[in-house]
């Protein structure tokens, strides 16, 4: 605020006042602005509005309290929706960082064809979470997938059903969705590893420590940062998932494999029940705000600090 | 060349046509699949004949989800479609908010109260006012079977659910699924439904229409979901998020033995080129042979402004109800005129059939809105079914006790 000051200063003491130099950049973000503004900001409002009304087919204003929100932790379809969303979620992250974080090392041995062997594990990431939704149906399908394929290769009591079980769907969501994020968590710790200062790594090892001690104790602490990205991309990923569960179980069998952003899109547009889908909208914004509120606060102060 | 100029007529025709302040009819609908579109095509000719002309409005997919989502951001900005693909309870829902137009004076006109059956004709008034008009008629209670499966497996064809049991154990000890289904919510319902309706026509209303607590989570319904949790048995394991017309190949090719299915279902028979009677029977599912169990397409007219645009739209409602569109279209679609005593010589055995059934059924009071297909409940209450149905069909631990109290307790907090 403060480096503003004499410049807004020199500018009223100037005789022309209008200089459309200083007001192009403005002019042509505004645009943007009023977009983002109206149709971000703008429809979370309207959607925080309407999750306090009784709406049903179309948005109304008959406010009725927190009576959606009760309605909507009363609901089994919604427990079950959240609850998935808490394993799935957790695993996802873990699994995709410890992947990632593994594979990001390997990759960085300096070794042979390396360019290949990165493009192939962040390639599922350019696709689209249709397309591998529909591939692992086929695959995890019993009938005509794995379970098939061992079992016509002689293993004839091999069993791969999770698919069509209730209580073991929820992983389904998480190996697709690990196989299609860790190439890129990949990607994003091996910019982190080549940015680390080799003289570092070499100060470590004249002082004999081992690889695998370097890497713990000196190379991955100094990509916290990366970490740190890396979780609110995945967090936000899983909290948005939408896709995934569409093309992959369509939320079956019965609605084991719900995740709340289907359970927001059946209420709201199929059923009639636009005041109780946008409270489940707004709880999936709290998730959101849990995770990136303490980040941006990090960030922010970090940056104050570094002045 | 020829082509260039058949192009050229044709667009001058056509702004000859907007040129000329004919009336426009702008219908919103979901018929896209290849007989639908042929079936609806039907329509746009004879309104072309009539001086209109149609602007057509098809939103695909989602079995018409997409399409309510335009149509309530169209009635939201003021500037609704003529006519609109809607039915059963949802025209009531549209009525309360008062999009819907009086077409009293086609209805009259046409004796529409003659020609429909009391039942269906309530759910196309709001207030006791005609606001919609139906298109055609699907019978939902109906059992597919191959009886080449049937022979191979020295099964008989059953006509009631414990018989239906006793084959679908010899089929299963004979190598074929006995039942080709697929795990959908809806498909779940469609199959539950037929089951519960064999427990009576008076059960079933009082569960399904009426939503009576004690019905819903009463005996009757107890055995029903009994009966229905036993089907789990006779299901294959990929039959998990199956789309309907994979189960149905599954019987057209011999795979599976049965399906439980609407009338919809013969159209991938005959795109199979299998003839009814021989390569594949249709049955009232087991138990519900009088019994009758309606779904019912229709469109509901809005209210617009403009003499010709409210002309178009009331010659829109009488054409539809006419026979020869009724004939036409419902040839196309599979389904069977919704108008009593029409003229049966074109259609074959299964609709045949189905028609003997809707007239007998209408006169009996065995003629029952689906719940599995919106016609019985809002969406709201259906989907509060759904999701019981669903979820007890593929859990392990839900006793049939458990589902019917559950099913009770969720439709009470859905009609809150």
């Amino acid at each position: 605020m403060n480096t503003n000051t004499p410049h807004s200063g020199s500018k009223s003491a100037r005789p022309s006042g209008f200089s459309l130099t200083d007001w192009m950049p403005k002019i042509v973000l505004a645009p943007t602005m009023v977009i983002a503004l109206v149709c971000i900001y703008g429809y979370m409002i309207w959607t925080a509005v309407l999750s306090f009304t009784n709406s049903r087919m179309l948005p109304s204003y008959n406010f009725v309290g927190w009576a959606q929100y009760e309605r909507l932790f009363n609901n089994d379809r919604w427990m079950v929706a959240l609850t998935n969303l808490g394993i799935f979620g957790s695993l996802f992250i873990l699994i995709c960082l410890f992947l990632g974080v593994m594979l990001a090392i390997f990759l960085d041995q300096k070794i042979r064809a390396e360019g290949v062997i990165r493009t192939i594990y962040l390639y599922p990431m350019a696709i689209s979470f249709i397309v591998t939704g529909t591939a692992w149906k086929w695959l995890l399908n019993p009938t005509n997938g794995i379970q098939k394929l061992m079992i016509d290769m002689g293993f004839v009591n091999f069993k791969f059903d999770w698919l069509i079980n209730p209580h073991m769907v929820v992983y389904c969501l998480v190996i697709a969705a690990v196989w299609q994020a860790s190439g890129f968590v990949m990607a994003l710790f091996l910019a982190g590893l080549r940015g680390v200062d080799g003289d570092l790594i070499k100060a470590a090892h004249l002082d004999g420590a081992s690889t695998f001690t370097t890497y713990r104790r000196i190379i991955l602490p100094s990509l916290k940062p990366v970490f740190f990205s890396a979780l609110v991309i995945l967090a936000h990923i899983a909290i948005k998932s939408f896709d995934l569960v569409q093309a992959l179980t369509n939320g079956g069998p019965g609605y084991a494999s719900d995740l709340p952003a289907n359970f927001m899109y059946t209420y709201t547009f199929s059923r009639s029940q636009i005041g109780m889908g946008s409270a489940s909208a707004m709880v999936m914004l709290g998730c959101i705000l849990a995770i990136l509120v303490p980040y941006l606060y990090s960030e922010l102060r970090g940056e104050r600090s570094e002045k | 060349m020829k082509k260039i100029a058949l192009g050229l007529t044709a667009v001058a025709l056509s702004l000859a046509a907007t040129t000329s302040q004919a009336g426009q009819v702008e219908v919103l609908h979901w018929w896209t699949s290849g007989g639908e579109a042929a079936a609806i095509d039907v329509l746009k000719q004879e309104m072309k004949e009539q001086g209109d002309t149609w602007k057509d409005f098809a939103v695909a997919g989602g079995g018409g989800e997409s399409a309510m989502t335009v149509l309530k951001s169209r009635a939201i900005a003021g500037n609704p479609p003529s006519a609109a693909q809607i039915k059963g309870p949802t025209i009531q829902e549209w009525g309360d908010l008062g999009f819907l137009e009086n077409i009293d004076d086609v209805a009259k006109a046409g004796h529409w109260d003659k020609l429909l059956p009391p039942v269906v004709s309530k759910i196309m008034k709001y207030d006791g006012h005609y606001v919609a008009v139906p298109v055609n008629v699907h019978r939902v209670n109906w059992l597919w079977a191959n009886p080449e499966v049937f022979r191979k497996a020295g099964a008989s064809i059953p006509t009631t659910w414990d018989q239906f049991f006793v084959a679908a154990d010899k089929i299963k000890k004979a190598g074929y699924i006995p039942l080709a289904h697929g795990g959908q919510a809806w498909q779940d319902a469609t199959l539950f439904e037929a089951i519960a309706l064999s427990e009576g026509t008076d059960f079933y209303k009082a569960a399904f229409v009426d939503l009576k607590d004690d019905a819903l989570k009463g005996p009757k319904m107890v055995d029903a979901l009994t009966k229905f949790k036993k089907m789990r048995q006779y299901v294959d394991p990929g039959f998990s998020g199956r789309d309907w017309n994979v189960a149905t190949s599954m019987v057209i090719n011999g795979k599976a033995a049965m399906q439980i299915m609407g009338d919809w279902a013969k159209g991938e028979f005959t795109a199979a080129g299998k003839r009814p009677g021989v390569d594949y029977v249709c049955l009232p599912a087991p138990g519900t042979s009088g019994q009758f169990t309606f779904n019912i397409d229709s469109l509901a007219m809005f209210k617009v402004s403009g003499k010709d645009t409210q002309k178009a739209q009331r010659d829109l409602a009488r054409l539809v109800m006419e026979p020869k569109f009724q004939e036409v279209f419902n040839l196309k679609k599979g389904s069977i005129p919704v108008r009593l005593g029409m003229p049966r010589d074109k259609f074959d055995a299964c609709a045949d059939s189905s028609m003997d059934a809707f007239n007998a059924a209408s006169a009996t009071g065995d003629l029952v809105p689906s719940m599995a297909h919106g016609m019985a409940v809002n969406s709201m209450i259906q989907g509060a079914m759904f999701d019981v149905i669903t979820n007890f069909f593929n859990s392990d631990s839900m006793t049939p006790e458990q589902a019917a109290d559950k099913l009770a307790r969720s439709v009470k907090a859905a009609s809150m």
